[in-house]
């Protein structure tokens, strides 16, 4: 087994070995119309149990390939992924992956989808986590109304309502605000955070906001552009709840910024 | 209030029409009024009203009943659809009325006949619509099916189904439609009853146009109400997601 651990520029906090979820000289390449096209590229990366890693790269860099097969939706064409330092064969309710908009079940009510993946619960207990998880995210009185009566935020809510219910190991989020305004992505990051300490689940958020990244993360992974592969770790040092204007922020936030290539000005 | 005036536009034209040109042939709306009226006192429309009806709920309910799981399976396995697929193509555009010597040759003059009439009518349609529903479930609520664990007879009864049921009951509405179209042609043929019968009788026996025409309306009435009833069906709230008046 390899105990090789993250790129060059790793400040991997998690062994591998020990890890909850870890990737192994991972690589992706698709084949469209002939072309061979290469995606993901020898990423090592390893997440310790609870924490909380955000994915940061480029719109279309590879990303949310990386996050799928981490969910076991796609199979990588070379190295492997681990969870519990098993190999990853396929989805598993013990990770949920949560979409970027339009996951929820639209024929079923907001109870129904909170209890979508609670089939082999009693009566009793089912009813007693929907009503948990309906109190976490704040849908209260909405319990009946279907996700075509709820707002875009409403509906991002329900669907990690619904992920949580399960009581999964882990959160695979891939840009679950990226389509919602900006007042509500604001809110949504705090409930997420809310959520996060309350539970304590191992969450790997893909997102292309350096902000988000920063707000949120233990650890933000810098990804380069396709064929993505990790640029630069970064360990984000600041206790929540974080204050976004304190210098250590601005500092990593600037470096990140920096690492990417951008031009922190207007 | 505007189609109400629409109505009776056409109504007042009609009857214009009939007396200014002095046909002896075609009836004036009074006339189609009586002669609905004496429909009614003679106890023979309920009984053609509900030998049609019962001839469309047989061969629809047939025809949705097979079409459906059949429909459901091929957009399922896309490599059992593209060895059946062509059959329906082909045999889909053929007309139901070009079925009636086909069908009387099987089995005989009567109501099998018609019934299996309806059925094709409403077969094919059913399960194209089936198919294509399937075929444009997302493949996010794939995804989050699979993801919570689901087999696959699960997901399609869980996740799949639900997801295409508003394409499928557009489907059926159409296909019920198209056998409320093929009865009445079907009674002019294989039976001796029925809205199509009363057309093809009333004409034969005696030239009564008051009557064919009464039965025409009939029939456009009928059909109108039983549309209404499968539009309200598009209204529960559990298949209104997949509907445009509902953003």
């Amino acid at each position: 087994m390899s105990t090789q651990t993250a790129g060059q520029h790793s400040s991997t906090r998690a062994s591998t070995d020990t890890a909850k979820l870890s990737t192994h000289s991972l690589g992706m390449v698709f084949h469209r119309s002939g072309e061979t096209i290469p995606v993901l590229e020898n990423i090592n990366l390893a997440v310790a149990d609870g924490e909380f890693v955000c994915l940061l790269g480029p719109s279309g860099c590879g990303k949310s390939t990386l996050l799928n097969t981490m969910a076991g939706f796609l199979s990588p064409t070379s190295g492997e992924v681990r969870v519990d330092n098993e190999i990853v064969q396929g989805p598993d309710p013990r990770r949920i992956f949560v979409f970027q908009e339009r996951g929820v079940f639209p024929w079923l009510t907001v109870e129904g989808n909170i209890a979508f993946g609670l089939a082999n619960l009693t009566r009793q207990e089912r009813d007693r986590r929907i009503a948990h998880y309906v109190q976490m995210v704040g849908l209260q009185g909405f319990e009946k109304a279907y996700p075509s009566e709820l707002s875009g935020g409403m509906k991002q809510r329900l669907e990690v309502a619904r992920a949580l219910a399960v009581n999964p190991d882990m959160l695979l989020l891939d840009e679950p605000f990226g389509a919602l305004d900006s007042i509500t992505r604001l809110t949504m990051r705090h409930e997420l955070l809310r959520i996060w300490q309350a539970e304590r689940k191992t969450i790997v958020f893909v997102t292309h906001d350096i902000d988000e990244a920063v707000q949120l993360a233990d650890r933000v992974v810098v990804m380069s552009a396709r064929p993505a592969s990790i640029r630069q770790i970064v360990t984000i040092d600041i206790p929540h709840p974080r204050d976004i204007s304190s210098a250590r922020y601005l500092e990593l936030r600037d470096g990140i910024f920096a690492q990417i290539g951008l031009a922190h000005k207007i | 209030m505007w189609p109400l005036v629409a109505f009776a536009l056409l109504l007042a034209a009609w009857h214009f029409a009939v007396i200014w040109t002095g046909t002896k042939v075609l009836p004036s709306p009074l006339e189609v009024k009586n002669g609905l009226a004496e429909l009614l006192q003679e106890h023979v429309l309920w009984n053609d009203i509900q030998d049609s009806l019962r001839r469309v709920v047989i061969g629809f309910g047939l025809a949705a009943l097979l079409g459906i799981p059949l429909g459901l399976t091929l957009g399922w396995y896309p490599g059992a659809n593209k060895v059946v697929n062509p059959v329906i193509q082909i045999l889909r555009p053929i007309s139901p009325i070009a079925w009636i010597p086909v069908a009387i040759l099987f089995l005989g003059v009567g109501d099998h006949a018609a019934t299996s009439l309806i059925f094709l009518g409403a077969f094919f349609p059913i399960v194209v619509s089936c198919v294509d529903g399937v075929n444009n479930v997302p493949s996010v609520f794939r995804r989050a099916g699979r993801n919570f664990g689901l087999s696959p007879l699960q997901l399609l009864g869980r996740v799949v189904f639900p997801a295409a049921l508003p394409q499928i009951i557009v489907g059926l509405r159409i296909a019920f439609g198209i056998a409320w179209l093929v009865v009445v042609a079907a009674e002019m043929v294989a039976v001796d009853s029925g809205l199509g019968y009363l057309i093809i009788d009333s004409r034969n026996s005696g030239k009564r146009y008051d009557l064919v025409v009464a039965a025409m309306l009939l029939i456009g009435i009928i059909g109108l109400a039983l549309d209404f009833l499968f539009r309200g069906l598009e209204r529960v709230k559990s298949v209104r997601w997949g509907f445009r008046h509902e953003s």
